[in-house]
């Protein structure tokens, strides 16, 4: 085992994630050497942007676009000779996809969803989120380790590389998996990243119907309504319009949030909002842990009333 | 084309959670147990794809606390066989574990795709179908919205933040995390499920041992103490909406 | 007089009737059984109230259902006045035997018969200037939900009632003419005063033009009669043939526990799970196939009256049901495609999914209905078939989905059902450890509904303090599944009932009461069907009865107070609970001031059979502010009283959309203040809107 740190360097449409760079300030923080794992096709220029001791860059023209496959394929393939201490990939859909190959090709262990990471000697201790949120569990591992980490933990690193080392692709002619498309999101709605209000609705506000409550709020507070996955999934809202890891981060002045309970992947996509004011009935969703307002009034009286106090407020 | 949905009955989280003695785990036996809602979603796509004429279904599942319901339910809804596989699990199964049992299984099942929903929210030592395909040594795909057949294999379409999509083509058997099927699941009455349990139909099976370590220790599990919490307002609706107005205001929110 | 041309309009009418009704007949045969021959004494007893009663029109809309009834019993004696013009085509002064001039029973014929031919010509002519001139919108279609009614053709009402014009007017000439023609005169004429008047009218004519008025009048009669006769199964007026069967085989009331005295003695529990399936074949109706015989004549029985639609709160919000207009949809595909009874292809849904989920259960259309149809019935057996298909609104999928897996339509843990009894300085006992005399059967609405906790929490102190023995089930207790069967969920229904009675099976109790009135229902007279033998009550009763026997002394009369009460569709209508409720609210001095709508005609708040669970964003105006505004129309009010848990809900959130000047409260919000026990602010009566501290009802807003 050696003292390095890898990290998967995830990067769409020619942009490094900032998720990224958070991972290598953690990898630093712990004490590096840090080596970034760069793959794709014709991004190595990304190289340059990234506060690794080392860079290792692997281009093919397999790894153009993320085909879980390959690129767990390559990854394995780095770390088998330099046997890293810690792997440190992202909590996102690439993660999901290469942390637990990973582990299965490796036999190293795996930590899901972690918040937190520290060494203690040999061990490694980190902390995750488990149970929607509602537990966290610190967990110790001995030797090397593969971390699935959930974005906006760490704080982010910039800087350039001491390295930058390239390295040849195994034989990928086996993989059976092969990109076809990319499809871009419908832009015509709403940008919601954009707006510096948002009310938001969860899966509290029971169907589409009610959705309209809350935008009798947002018109009064000249407002856009967004949502958390659960209601852009059942098609009460427009998919553009989720915040959360899989839809939208956003960072307006506030956040209204109205029957969102706060699961790690609503909270990774608003808790950096200014000012938060959540409406939910059970004192125990993890959102007020991230608001600076709450209330437990059923949010079938508070939004009505609050429409009402703003119509009076603005009049 | 032989579709295998792997299930999995989770902690119910409507209900408190209670941790155990030396505060490691969670305490199971008051706890009650629902199907994974993304293995529901999986469930559905392969429903859809079976409704499309692509195939069988057959779902899989360790026999953890109430999963005859489950299992049941999901031949009511119109799964072909349903499977169990039993042995002592009540203290929980980690990812790694249940991946290492279903892989030795599915030696014995023949099987052209896997369903799985993406994660549960137990999956401490990562997700169950990823390192599922690891062990089986086949192509994965996380996160899908979309499961089609293609050229004899089949079209994923794999979501990324954003509202971003890749459709990737995967040959052959795979493993795949499904996030959400494409219609919500659907509804199955209860009398279906009883037909179905009179029916019986379940088989049994006995998981297969297999050596399979996590390599983590909990030292503890606590409910997380946030660093702050937010400022609770009461006093009835409209109380509570004065003084939220209140508050946009003095932020200068509300001009 | 001989006519044998008559001989032959009579053969022939004869048989294009028979064929006629043979078709008809083919339609019932074909249709699914339905046992409806059970305690005929019940069944006689109704066919007599309602059906020659015509009780539904005396205590109906007026004058129209006193001009009914008129025609109606007019008939009944103008049948022998037919009979009699019948036989005179062989012999002109032919009497049904022992009604001639001068035996026991001419007389008094000919009195009624004249009297009765006087009153339907006036009632007729009331029918006829309410069609055709003052166009009563209740026969042209209501609502969005009966535009398809609006361009159905009307002539149908005219001609009948125009040719029952032409047969009172044929018989008056032919029996006028009659006793010019033959210079008759005694009984015949002393004892028939229309017919006296109209003969004296003709007095100028020779015999001969008599004899052809006379003539004329017989066959105007009896050929109008006939034409009337085989019009019947051909057109709404069917249901002058199918009524009265269709009222004996109405639906009866379900048996449910006597209630009139507690057992003392402690009844062994009911055995657990001992599930006895209803007779039902296929879940629901998914085709003309599945509808059974009594739906058929239901759809035969319709004469179009819209007294249901007229009463539907589904109808009056816009939404697309209307009870006419579906029993009317299944008639035309009976008519137009019998083979569809057949099932096979094309035997397509005959109603449309929205229509079937606009319901409310209210029962008010099966309650206005003259002739015994039974629409609620209908549409929960239809819905069996869309929820076996899956066919229903997210949020409702998601309700019974909660129900499957936390037996409450919350989705929250069945630990938090006795949450709200943390905020008592008593325990309350739990039924399920120590014996209690009643079992409170909490239901969902004020197990976990903010609002209505404040409700049950008065309802267990003011008990509590009445020395009542009563427990709880706590966690044991799932939903009743009253709204659940309603929706058309049977098998969860089923379940529910299975948990409930294996609950109730651990506990020991004298007898269960409800503070939900859904809960009530079902637990009263469906549960003893699965083995329930307890008696089961509102708590309206109870505290009625409390108050009674001075075990609960209203030491401060709440003079000046005015209130309205809301009657609860599943109380009034369907449990026919209307006076304790007001018995309390007489004890506690207020002044109760009715809505036109109250007792068993009450108007639903829309809540119903699982409507609270779906969409009532598309309505025009939902039901429950509709109501808000008819007791608006009362004046000055204090409070609207309800004594559902949904109805706090339901009327608080409306008066506060309507903005009503009175509170919606709880009865026993009324019943602590005249306990004496009550903080005076009007917010700690209400338990309903403005929680916010003790903030009286709405103020004004400032200007600007």
């Amino acid at each position: 085992m050696s003292n390095e740190i890898f990290v998967l360097v995830e990067h769409h449409a020619g942009a490094v994630t900032d998720v990224t760079h958070e991972l290598l300030g953690k990898a630093a923080e712990l004490g590096g050497p840090t080596v970034a794992c760069l793959l794709g096709h014709g991004a190595r220029g990304l190289a340059d942007g990234l506060a690794a001791d080392t860079v290792l860059s692997v281009d093919d023209p397999v790894l153009e676009h993320f085909v879980p496959e390959a690129y767990a394929t390559v990854l394995a393939s780095l770390i088998a000779p330099r046997d890293p201490r810690l792997v440190l990939i992202a909590n996102t859909t690439v993660g999901m996809d290469l942390a637990g190959a990973l582990s299965a090709r490796t036999g190293r262990p795996l930590v899901a969803y972690c918040t937190e990471l520290a060494f203690d000697g040999e061990a490694t201790v980190a902390t995750s989120q488990v149970y929607g949120g509602k537990l966290n569990a610190e967990v110790e591992v001995t030797g090397p380790v593969i971390a699935s980490v959930v974005a906006g933990s760490f704080t982010a690193a910039s800087g350039s590389p001491g390295a930058v080392q390239d390295v040849a692709a195994p034989d990928l002619s086996g993989v059976r998996t092969q990109f076809l498309a990319r499809v871009a999101p419908d832009t015509s709605d709403v940008d919601i990243t954009a707006e510096e209000i948002l009310v938001s609705v969860g899966r509290g506000i029971g169907g589409e119907e009610n959705i309209e409550l809350a935008q009798e709020v947002a018109e009064a507070l000249g407002a856009t309504v967004s949502g958390s996955r659960p209601v852009t999934d059942a098609g009460w809202l427009a998919k553009t319009r989720q915040v959360g890891k899989s839809g939208r981060k956003v960072k307006p002045k506030l956040y209204l949030a109205c029957g969102i309970s706060g699961a790690p992947e609503h909270l990774e996509g608003m808790s950096d909002a200014e000012l938060i004011i959540a409406i939910n009935t059970d004192e125990k969703a993890p959102i007020f842990d991230v608001a600076h307002y709450g209330t437990t009034e059923d949010l079938f009286d508070v939004l009505p009333a609050l429409t009402e106090a703003l119509q009076g407020a603005i009049a | 084309m032989n579709i295998v949905v792997l299930l999995k009955q989770t902690v119910d989280l409507v209900e408190e959670l209670e941790l155990n003695d030396d505060g490691t785990d969670i305490e199971r036996e008051y706890l009650s147990f629902k199907l994974n809602e993304w293995d529901e979603q999986a469930l559905e796509e392969a429903l859809l794809l079976k409704d499309a004429g692509a195939g069988s279904v057959t779902v899989i599942a360790l026999d953890e606390t109430d999963v005859d319901q489950s299992l049941y339910s999901a031949l009511a809804k119109g799964a072909d066989r349903a499977v169990k596989l039993t042995g002592d699990f009540e203290g929980g199964v980690s990812s790694h574990r249940r991946a290492a049992i279903l892989a030795e299984h599915l030696q014995r099942e023949p099987y052209d795709l896997v369903l799985i929903g993406v994660q549960t929210p137990e999956d401490l030592d990562g997700q169950a179908g990823v390192i599922l395909a690891g062990r089986l040594g086949v192509p994965h795909v996380s996160v899908a919205i979309g499961v089609e057949p293609l050229d004899g294999g089949v079209k994923v379409s794999q979501e990324f933040g954003a509202g971003v999509v890749h459709e990737l083509k995967v040959a052959g058997p795979a493993v795949i995390g499904v996030q959400a099927a494409r219609q919500a699941p659907r509804y199955v009455p209860i009398s279906r499920i009883r037909a179905a349990m009179q029916e019986g139909g379940i088989e049994e099976a006995p998981a297969p041992e297999v050596p399979a370590e996590t390599g983590l220790k909990v030292r503890r599990m606590y409910a997380p103490e946030s660093s702050s919490h937010a400022e609770m307002l009461s006093g009835g609706a409209d109380a509570v909406a004065a003084r939220i107005v209140e508050i946009i205001r003095e932020r200068g929110i509300l001009k | 007089m001989s006519e044998p041309l008559f001989g032959v309009a009579l053969a022939i009418a004869m048989a294009i009737f028979g064929w006629t009704l043979s078709r008809r007949a083919r339609l019932l045969v074909a249709a699914r059984p339905a046992a409806r021959l059970d305690r005929v004494g019940e069944r006689v007893k109704r066919t007599l109230v309602y059906g020659f009663g015509q009780m539904k029109f005396l205590r109906g809309e007026q004058p129209a259902g006193i001009m009914h009834a008129l025609i109606f019993w007019a008939f009944v004696i103008l049948f022998l006045q037919i009979v009699t013009l019948f036989g005179r085509a062989v012999d002109y002064n032919w009497h049904i035997p022992g009604f001639g001039p001068n035996q026991p029973l001419g007389p008094p014929f000919f009195v009624l018969r004249d009297l009765l031919e006087a009153s339907v010509i006036v009632a007729v002519s009331y029918m006829l200037y309410r069609r055709l001139i003052a166009h009563t919108p209740r026969l042209f279609g209501l609502g969005k939900a009966e535009e398809r009614y609006r361009s159905a053709p009307h002539w149908e009402g005219i001609v009948i009632l125009t040719f029952i014009l032409f047969i009172m007017a044929g018989g008056l000439l032919h029996d006028a003419g009659r006793l010019v023609a033959f210079n008759i005169h005694g009984n015949e004429r002393d004892f028939a005063p229309l017919t006296a008047l109209v003969a004296a009218a003709l007095g100028g004519l020779s015999r001969s033009s008599a004899l052809t008025v006379s003539e004329f009048g017989w066959w105007l009669h009896n050929l109008t009669v006939l034409t009337f006769l085989n019009l019947l199964p051909l057109s709404k007026h069917f249901h002058i043939i199918t009524g009265i069967p269709n009222v004996f085989f109405g639906k009866l009331p379900p048996r449910s526990v006597p209630r009139t005295q507690l057992p003392v003695v402690q009844v062994p529990a009911a055995t657990p799970a001992a599930l006895e399936r209803p007779p039902t074949g296929r879940p629901g109706i998914a085709s003309l196939a599945d509808v059974s015989w009594k739906q058929v004549l239901d759809a035969f029985s319709c004469t179009e009256c819209g007294r249901c639609t007229s009463v539907c709160p589904a109808t009056a919000a816009g939404s697309p049901l209307a009870p006419r207009q579906l029993i009317l949809d299944i008639r035309d595909r009976l008519y137009q495609h019998p083979e569809q009874q057949r099932g096979g292809d094309g035997a397509a849904a005959v109603i449309s999914d929205d229509v079937l989920w606009s319901c409310t259960t209210c029962m008010a259309c099966v309650e206005a209905c003259p002739v015994g149809i039974e629409h609620v019935p209908t549409i929960i057996d239809m819905r069996r078939t869309l929820v076996d298909e899956g066919r229903m609104e997210p949020l409702l999928q998601q309700t019974l989905e909660n129900f499957v897996k936390q037996g409450n339509s919350y989705g929250k843990s069945a630990r938090m059902r006795a949450r709200w009894t943390k905020a008592l300085d008593f325990t309350i006992p739990d039924a399920r450890k120590e014996p209690v005399r009643y079992i409170w059967f909490v239901g969902d609405f004020a197990s976990f509904d903010e609002r209505v906790q404040r409700a049950s929490q008065r309802v267990a102190r003011i008990l509590h303090d009445a020395g009542v023995s009563f427990g709880m089930l706590y966690d044991g207790e799932r939903n009743a599944g009253n709204d659940v069967r309603r929706v058309g969920e049977e098998g969860l229904f089923e379940m529910l009932v299975e948990h409930n009675l294996g609950v109730l099976a651990e506990a020991s109790y004298d007898a269960i009461f409800t503070t939900d009135p859904h809960s009530l229902n079902t637990l009263r007279n469906e549960y003893p069907q699965y083995g329930l033998d307890k008696p089961v009550y509102h708590y309206t009763e109870l505290l009625a009865d409390l108050v009674a026997q001075g075990q609960i002394s209203l030491t401060t009369p709440l003079t000046g107070t005015r209130v309205t009460y809301h009657d609860p569709c599943y109380l009034a209508r369907y449990n026919r609970i209307t006076d304790a409720p007001r018995t309390l609210i007489e004890a506690t001095g207020a002044q109760l001031v009715e809505m036109p709508r109250h007792g068993t005609n009450t108007f639903c708040c829309g809540a119903g059979g699982g409507r609270i669970w779906m969409d009532d964003s598309k309505l025009d105006e939902r039901p429950s502010e509709q109501r808000i505004r008819e007791a608006q129309a009362l004046g000055d009010l204090d409070y609207f009283i309800v004594s559902c848990p949904k109805d706090l809900a339901m009327y608080s959130d409306a008066a506060k959309t309507v903005g009503a000047g009175f509170e919606v409260a709880e009865l026993t919000a009324l019943v602590e203040r005249a306990l004496g026990q009550a903080e005076p602010a009007l917010a700690g009566v209400g338990a309903a809107a403005n929680g916010a501290g003790g903030d009286p009802a709405p103020t004004p807003e400032p200007a600007g």
